[in-house]
């Protein structure tokens, strides 16, 4: 059971080049601390697949070079502003970018949890997102009872889904609480890898207050423990956001040298164990 | 007349667009029409639900990123907040970038859950603080969502009015576009169609945005000023001066 439980920087190393990784937004469960080990591990090539849209980590992972493909519905730094490094990487045209809408990327998900190739969804249709994405195709009611067009979209089955939780226990529960697009995340990858704030003792499916926000671990495929892994974002429930680093990212991100420097400091440097 | 800033008075008009509505829901960076809402909600004395996107106080989902979405496809939620990079005379909204798409000039954020709730969502309030004419244009170079669709289209939801700095318009579906409703304190119809790119029709009289009154400032300032610190915090501390609750 314990050989679920790794170490972050096996975690980086398992997520291979390539790969297309589910990643939540920046108030959900964020795993920078994998996020510092793959640019640490100079990853390539990712499709990177925001559930529904990305911030931090995406603009992170596309700074430093790791990311060949975004689909999302948005990257958002949410007030803290554009995010430098995804603006720059579309700018230099040195990323493909696949734009979405969020229930289209959750519906993607459901086909794949469910083992279906495609799921139907509402709304889309006469949007310019529509006209450039080939695994969106527009349809119509196969039972008659409504007329008129209606946008099916393809699954999205990512390779591995990368996440941050609370908790995780010995057999690979994790518990996520209420933020249950990280289920959805979980049931829909080939393989789900976790890092933890703190590993509980005890099977996490066998309270029942915990148990119907937990991940089972028959999705989850490895675990590190990670104190304050998702910082320099926050983790609900159990510390916000730092602000002013974010802020310093921000200012320092702005352009290429800076984030070098940001890099070097917080992935290569002293503080990397941050 | 009390004073008020340019804030408190947007938020007051939006929040006269929501009386009598069950349920409005706010996506992300929205502190006006957040405090809109949590301001209709407080004069409603609580039966307004508001579901506020990354808020922990004001969230009644339990079924992760996905249920805001499957409730609006039900008709569960009445009201909600769109803006744009670009806007233009059929309401259309891009949130993805000015340019040849995808080799933008300029990048947006992206189109968030614009394209599904713009058809599902019965009264969408486009809320775009900046008018100029280069936001609102005749022709936006990205349609995420349009503002309007052919017939056969499942559309139970739309553009029902438009609040900038300057100004609100109203959107006439019927004649696929905006009329300019009433002109903000301070503010001239010439100045209006100066900075608006589009075309819109201007009645022959346009009168000012109702400034809010007091018993709206006194709730703004005080209960909902203190609500809205929760999620806007900075937002808060700058426009009613509440000390952040973190």
């Amino acid at each position: 059971m314990s050989d679920l439980l790794t170490s972050v920087e096996d975690l980086a190393a398992r997520i291979p080049d390539g790969a297309k990784v589910a990643l939540a937004p920046d108030y959900s469960g964020v795993s920078l601390a994998t996020v510092r080990a793959l640019i640490a591990r100079d990853a390539k090539d990712l499709h990177l697949v925001g559930v529904p849209s990305v911030g931090f980590q995406g603009d992170m992972l596309i700074g430093a070079g790791c990311v060949a493909t975004l689909e999302t519905a948005a990257v958002t730094l949410e007030e803290y502003g554009p995010a430098p490094r995804f603006t720059a990487a579309i700018k230099a045209g040195t990323l493909k970018i696949i734009d979405g809408t969020c229930p289209a990327i959750h519906a993607g998900l459901t086909a794949a949890e469910k083992g279906i190739p495609f799921m139907p969804v509402r709304g889309i249709v006469g949007s310019d997102l529509e006209a450039h994405r080939d695994d969106w195709m527009i349809g119509s009611d196969p039972f008659g009872e409504e007329d008129g067009p209606i946008v099916m979209v393809k699954a999205i089955r990512p390779d591995i889904t990368l996440i941050h939780a609370p908790l995780s226990d010995r057999h690979g529960n994790v518990w996520i609480g209420v933020r249950r697009e990280m289920m959805l995340m979980a049931h829909a990858a080939k393989d789900t890898m976790v890092t933890a704030e703190e590993i509980y003792d005890g099977d996490l499916l066998a309270d029942e207050k915990l148990a119907p926000g937990t991940i089972p671990g028959l999705y989850v495929t490895a675990v590190a423990e990670a104190e304050k892994g998702a910082w320099p974002c926050g983790l609900f429930g159990r510390y916000g956001p730092d602000d002013a680093h974010l802020r310093d990212y921000l200012a320092r991100a702005k352009t290429e040298e800076g984030f070098a420097g940001y890099i070097d400091e917080f992935v290569h440097g002293a503080k990397a164990a941050g | 007349m009390a004073e008020f800033q340019t804030e408190e008075l947007l938020i007051a008009t939006v929040a006269d667009m929501l009386a009598g509505l069950r349920h409005v829901a706010v996506g992300a960076q929205s502190p006006i029409p957040g405090s809109a809402a949590l301001l209709a909600q407080a004069r409603s004395g609580g039966a307004l639900r508001v579901s506020m996107l990354g808020s922990e106080a004001h969230s009644p989902f339990t079924d992760g990123g996905r249920e805001l979405f499957d409730c609006a496809a039900q008709g569960r939620i009445d009201a909600f907040f769109l803006g744009g990079g670009q806007i233009d005379g059929q309401a259309n909204i891009n949130l993805v970038g000015i340019g040849d798409y995808p080799d933008t000039k300029v990048r947006f954020p992206g189109s968030f859950g614009s394209a599904y709730l713009y058809f599902l969502v019965p009264r969408v309030i486009l809320f775009r603080e900046e008018h100029t004419a280069r936001v609102l244009v005749p022709k936006v170079d990205f349609i995420s969502a349009p503002g309007v669709s052919e017939e056969t289209t499942h559309r139970t939801g739309g553009p029902h009015a438009l609040v900038t700095g300057r100004c609100v318009f109203d959107f006439d579906n019927a004649a696929k576009r905006f009329r300019l409703r009433s002109v903000h304190p301070g503010h001239t119809v010439d100045e209006i169609h100066e900075h608006t790119g589009f075309e819109f029709e201007t009645p022959d009289q346009v009168p000012e945005t109702p400034a809010p009154d007091d018993a709206t400032l006194t709730l703004l300032r005080g209960p909902v000023a203190a609500a809205v610190a929760e999620r806007y915090p900075s937002f808060a501390t700058k426009v009613f001066g509440t000390a952040s609750a973190a």
